[in-house]
């Protein structure tokens, strides 16, 4: 969901600028009361393991097509929905300077959809199936499924409002493919979450470090 | 660093140095879904970025691929840790 330079009109990507800059420095500001120091160098590792894990492009359904992890569900569920923007802010910041992977006219709509709607749409979802007692693993892989669906539609809607493409052909072929991605991002956020509960993660949350 | 940033940072650094040889290389489905519908025919890339698609300019095997994967989780860790020692520095 990397979109480059060249796509997005100035009238998407300034305004998508202008709001994931507003998002973050409200993340910063609750970074500064609620962030506990100890918990930086755990979410640090995070954000490298998410950037690690968004390199693996698996194939899907034998198709010439690949998708990865956005982790913006892992994030949001580890640490909850505000440090989740600024681990994931960090990974998509750096790939589009460092890598040249998402443009640098995009990296507000970028940020806006990976580091901010991914983690917040799997913050609520996640948030709305708690009084259904899912076991760990469906509570993850349904917000996490959803996640990038929803980050698929907003890509549809950014992509329609540049007026590069009609918002109903967008969103057919995004949702078609990002229906699979989102299965993988499950299966990953699913599998990983037991083990990064297990280390210090889970033991930061128990001593209210991270929420 | 703790034990388990310390795991989790070698697991990350054995993701993207060694897993991330074997990735698929077909386009994502960003990048599927434009050339289905035409709107990827005007990607662009205003910036010239050091490490650009993940290799390291000069270097030509499979090393370059790698190195670059073990660079950006470098890079990331320590920029988050810079940038976390900064914002939460107060403890509740």
């Amino acid at each position: 969901m990397h979109i480059p330079d060249g796509i997005l009109d100035v009238k998407v990507w300034a305004p998508a600028a202008v709001a994931a800059g507003a998002v973050l420095a409200q993340s910063v500001q609750f970074s500064k009361k609620e962030m506990d120091h100890r918990a930086v160098p755990v979410m640090g590792v995070m954000s490298a393991f998410i950037f690690a894990a968004q390199m693996i492009n698996f194939p899907l359904l034998g198709a010439a097509t690949s998708g990865h992890l956005i982790g913006g569900a892992l994030a949001a569920i580890l640490f909850g929905f505000w440090p989740a923007t600024l681990i994931m802010s960090t990974v998509v910041a750096i790939q589009a300077v460092v890598f040249q992977d998402g443009g640098i006219t995009a990296l507000g709509t970028n940020i806006l959809n990976m580091a901010i709607i991914a983690p917040g749409a799997a913050a609520l979802i996640y948030r709305m199936l708690r009084s259904l007692r899912l076991p760990l693993f469906a509570g993850a892989f349904i917000c996490s499924w959803f996640s990038v669906v929803i980050v698929a539609m907003a890509g549809a809607v950014e992509l329609a409002l540049s007026g590069v493409v009609s918002f109903g052909l967008a969103a057919k072929a995004l949702l078609f493919w990002h229906t699979f991605i989102g299965i993988g991002e499950g299966l990953i956020t699913a599998l990983v979450l037991p083990f990064a509960l297990r280390s210090s993660f889970g033991r930061l949350r128990d001593e209210g470090v991270v929420q | 660093m703790n034990r388990s940033v310390k795991i989790w940072m070698a697991v990350s650094l054995i993701i993207a140095g060694i897993v991330s040889l074997f990735a698929s290389s077909h386009p994502d489905g960003f990048e599927k879904a434009g050339e289905q519908t035409g709107y990827i025919k005007s990607a662009a890339s205003y910036l010239s970025s050091p490490l650009p698609d993940y290799t390291l300019p000069g270097v030509d095997s499979w090393l370059s691929g790698s190195l670059a994967g073990i660079i950006g989780v470098l890079l990331t860790y320590f920029l988050f840790v810079l940038f976390g020692k900064w914002m939460g520095r107060k403890t509740k």
